[in-house]
């Protein structure tokens, strides 16, 4: 049995995070919930990580650079996640529903 | 190609068995009907990340993302569906006739443009690594090189704290939390 070597190559770490991107911008799009979305937007996030880290693992002369990137974008999905599920009860309090199209209302 | 029972061919494997949890963990968080199983596919999806981070040389971030995003997050999120969803799945009914074939088109568009990018381009060769970006490396530039925005992380993370107690003590009656009739 014989199996391909791919991960010493950077070409396959930014197509998996391409691909990863994709499902994110795909979940934002169709998701009816306020919940979903920020799930979707994590994924987004991660591949972006992901990236980061594969640039620092095969391009960057200071391999330090792209981890410390890694952690702070964690670090701030960690505060947006944070935030906007806060803005989720708020949102649910108000309105009694997480769906986007039921917010239509300013000032409210 | 290598064969399967060397290092390096298990080592394929596992690296197989990653994308696959990254990509069924995905399907999952985008397809799910219920918010419950959304999370659980982030979740699933977040270890298959780690692992990714596992081959690119850092296990300290692997472990940091496990903890942080398959840990901490995933729970918040968990409990946000529990306070904003308490009656059980709900069908989201009014979906937009055109969101479903929209959003794959436009995710396939992004995604087909990024990979194209990626495996046309052709990267420079790679230098010479001034330190093996081991843990103490990291922890040493994190205090002398990228100080300020571990500062300015810290920072945020505290308004962050504060400004999540403000905005979910809002529309609470002064008088207590409000007796729960029924559950």
């Amino acid at each position: 049995m014989e199996i391909p070597i791919i991960y010493n190559s950077l070409s396959t770490y930014l197509l998996i995070a391409a691909v990863l991107f994709g499902f994110g911008i795909y979940g934002i799009i169709k998701h009816r919930s306020l919940v979903g979305i920020l799930i979707s937007a994590e994924l987004v996030l991660a591949a972006a990580s992901i990236n980061f880290m594969a640039f620092n693992r095969f391009l960057a002369p200071d391999p330090v650079i792209g981890q410390m990137f890694a952690l702070f974008i964690m670090g701030l999905a960690a505060a947006k996640a944070v935030i906007v599920l806060s803005i989720i009860v708020v949102v649910y309090r108000n309105y009694k529903s997480i769906d986007p199209e039921d917010t239509a209302e300013l000032a409210g | 190609m290598m064969p399967l029972f060397t290092v390096e061919g298990l080592a394929g494997l596992l690296f197989f068995v990653f994308v696959l949890l990254i990509i069924l963990g995905a399907l999952a968080a985008t397809h799910a009907a219920d918010l419950i199983r959304a999370v659980s596919g982030l979740a699933l999806c977040m270890v298959g990340v780690a692992g990714i981070y596992y081959f690119l040389g850092s296990p300290f971030l692997s472990l940091m993302q496990i903890l942080i995003y398959a840990g901490a997050i995933c729970i918040a999120i968990v409990f946000a569906v529990m306070l904003a969803e308490p009656q059980g799945v709900r069908k989201f009914r009014r979906r937009h006739p055109i969101a479903g074939a929209g959003g794959l088109v436009a995710s396939a568009l992004l995604t087909w443009g990024l990979a194209s990018l990626a495996l046309k381009t052709a990267w420079p060769q790679a230098p010479e690594q001034i330190n093996p970006g081991a843990l103490e490396d990291v922890g040493r530039a994190m205090v002398t090189t990228f100080l300020v925005s571990f500062e300015l992380i810290s920072l945020v993370l505290m308004i962050v704290i504060v400004g999540a107690l403000v905005l979910a003590r809002q529309g609470r009656s002064r008088a207590g939390p409000e007796k729960s009739s029924n559950s």
